[in-house]
């Protein structure tokens, strides 16, 4: 389905990290050092990373070794909420290229979100009440 | 006559009588210990389009062409068989082929066919008439078969007539070195049968003077019979069993390497050959013997090599150290040339590309200083500038003058000046004006090489020799290879089966299209 005639996105909870990412500066390109993959244009069914097999949202599916992402602690499956304030879970697959890739920005502020992240917070709740 | 057989000829050609089929078959023996012992080098035949002078000095030619004139031909096969070389056999053809002029070989053999065929025609009714007219008191009455007879008889006849005339009539556009295998097949086959038939008549039907009418007249019909059958059969032969394709011939010009794939049936080596050649006039660009590979330039340069000074005398030993010494040097100083060629070579191409441009600019304006004059145009515009009325040759010869230089100049940068005079240039423009043509088509005929056919006036048969390793008569087999010669450059011909196809079937269930959406994007920032 084209971008304009998507349902509208759910409202969704979750456990963000913020990562700060300096992009590395190669010839004439800015590189951040990972790849994106999903939008809503795209097919969620075929997302390895996504719990929910209906989740459009932007996925990390590859780190450079390396590169800017693996320094500032990006990992592989992190779904990417926001990028420098733009939401990004409700976005076609170009425009969240185009949000990360703006050659005037040298530094990205991403909100993502990960599974472990989830559990982390399960488990210091769980384990509050305890303590 | 078997050897001055016609490609696309009669189909009923009559040799002779008994006796020269027994010379024949003595030069057929002959020919065949031939083959098998001296003649182990190619043998190069002619194959001769009518029209050009025989004698080409340059070819060689091994040629059993003797058949026609009996007294000759005794003395040919009388020859011992052993001591017969090839240079024997070319000076007895040459010597034949004076003798006859020309014109008439072209037209024997359609000559003949048309005899045996008015002959076959003919017998049936003659088998009717004469017992009509010697005895026909003791004929037996025959009433409604026969005249069922007679009219099948009358209808098989004229579909036989026009069948033939429909087939086989036409002039013949080659003369090929051997017999034509097939028809002379045929033409033997139909001599046979009309000479039994009437051998068969002779003895039971006008010596005993048969009554029974209603058999002769079975008996004519029968002949109509046969002979519709052999023409079916020569149909089949001579025009249908070359039609499916089986071989796929490159033909290769040797002079400029321009090339091209054919695909034929079975054929002969010689009918294949002046298959190749129809279809050589009409598809080859014409060939430029002035277009070189290396510009003039180079070519000097590469000639002029350093001079070696021999100072002492001519020692064999020394010479080949020499001329080593010499292909070393030549390989070294060739290493420059290549640049040379590539410069020269683009020079060239701006060149003419600048000509060619001035060319389309001066045609294109040339041909806006006239038009089509409308007869229906009012009065009123003639009367102050009456325009003159010109016909396509004098509105040619208007236009020409200013577009006659850029043309002159176009066709010498590519070295079409020799093909096109002033003249002909003048005819295509007429033609052109003629049939309301634009310039750009007016223009197709300078600007790419056409086929040869198109430079071709139709008065001069061609002459082409063909050269082969095989007897011309055999039929194409794969890897063979042969060539059809003419005095400045050649076709070779290579032959190579056409593969053998196995077609599998594979159903597709048109509801089966579906698609989905692949999470391919994955975009590396």
């Amino acid at each position: 389905l084209p971008a304009q005639d998507q349902p509208a996105g759910k409202p969704v909870t979750a456990v963000v990290q913020k990562i700060e990412i300096q992009k590395l500066r190669q010839g004439d390109n800015l590189i951040l050092g990972f790849s994106i993959g999903g939008g809503i244009d795209q097919d969620p069914g075929q997302n390895p990373f996504s719990e929910d097999k209906s989740d459009k949202g932007i996925y990390v599916t590859r780190i450079t070794p390396g590169g800017p992402a693996e320094v500032a602690d990006l990992r592989v499956g992190d779904k990417i909420m926001q990028v420098n304030g733009w939401d990004m879970t409700v976005v076609t697959h170009d425009q969240a290229r185009k949000k990360l890739t703006k050659k005037k920005e040298e530094v990205v502020r991403l909100l993502i979100t990960r599974k472990s992240l989830e559990e982390a917070v399960k488990h210091s709740k769980g384990c509050h009440p305890r303590q | 006559m078997d050897n001055e057989s016609t490609y696309s000829g009669y189909s009923y050609k009559s040799s002779h009588s008994r006796t020269s089929r027994k010379n024949r078959e003595r030069r057929d023996r002959h020919r065949l210990k031939n083959r098998d012992g001296s003649l182990r080098a190619d043998k190069s035949v002619m194959i001769q389009a009518p029209g050009e002078p025989l004698l080409d000095p340059e070819s060689t030619l091994v040629d059993d062409r003797d058949d026609n004139w009996g007294e000759t031909t005794t003395v040919v096969t009388g020859t011992s068989v052993d001591s017969i070389s090839n240079e024997d056999l070319t000076r007895v053809s040459k010597d034949l082929e004076d003798s006859l002029p020309l014109d008439c070989r072209r037209y024997i053999s359609p000559a003949l066919g048309a005899i045996l065929g008015l002959v076959s025609v003919i017998t049936p009714l003659a088998f009717l008439a004469i017992p009509q007219l010697l005895w026909r008191d003791t004929l037996d009455p025959c009433g409604t078969p026969c005249e069922g007879l007679y009219i099948s008889l009358a209808f098989k006849l004229l579909i036989l007539l026009i069948s033939t005339w429909a087939l086989f009539l036409r002039p013949p556009r080659a003369t090929l070195p051997r017999f034509f295998v097939f028809r002379c097949l045929l033409l033997a086959l139909v001599f046979l049968f009309v000479a039994s038939y009437w051998l068969f008549y002779g003895v039971r039907v006008l010596e005993p003077r048969e009554t029974d009418y209603r058999g002769i007249v079975g008996y004519a019909a029968s002949l109509v019979d046969a002979l519709l059958f052999i023409q079916y059969l020569a149909l089949v032969l001579l025009e249908v069993r070359h039609l499916r394709p089986a071989f796929c011939l490159k033909v290769v010009r040797t002079a400029d390497g321009v090339s091209r794939f054919y695909n034929v049936g079975h054929l002969s080596i010689q009918r294949a050959g002046v298959w190749v050649l129809d279809q050589y006039y009409s598809d080859f660009p014409v060939y430029n013997a002035a277009l070189l590979n290396l510009p003039k330039s180079i070519l000097t340069r590469k000639m002029s090599s350093f001079k070696v000074y021999n100072l002492e005398d001519e020692n064999p030993n020394n010479s080949t150290g020499q001329s080593r010494a010499m292909i070393a040097a030549a390989a070294r100083r060739r290493d420059n040339t290549h640049t040379e060629y590539y410069y020269e070579e683009a020079e060239v191409e701006r060149r003419v590309r600048k000509r060619r441009a001035r060319l389309v600019v001066a045609v294109e304006e040339a041909f806006t200083h006239i038009k089509r004059h409308q007869d229906e145009e009012t009065p009123a515009s003639s009367p102050k500038h009456p325009r003159e009325v010109m016909d396509p040759r004098e509105a040619a010869q208007a236009i020409f003058a200013p577009m006659a230089r850029a043309m002159q100049k176009y066709l010498r940068a590519t070295r079409q000046q020799s093909y096109h005079t002033m003249e002909s240039i003048i005819n295509h423009l007429q033609f052109c004006i003629t049939h309301n043509m634009t310039p750009k088509a007016f223009l197709e005929r300078y600007l790419s090489p056409g086929p040869t056919l198109q430079y071709l006036d139709n008065n001069r048969g061609r002459q082409w020799t063909l050269v082969s390793e095989e007897p011309v008569t055999a039929s194409l087999r794969q890897g063979q290879v042969f060539s059809l010669k003419r005095l400045d450059f050649a076709l070779v011909i290579k032959v190579m089966p056409l593969p053998f196809l196995r077609l599998a079937e594979e159903f597709i269930d048109p509801k089966s299209h579906k698609f989905v959406m692949k999470l391919q994007s994955e975009t590396s920032v």
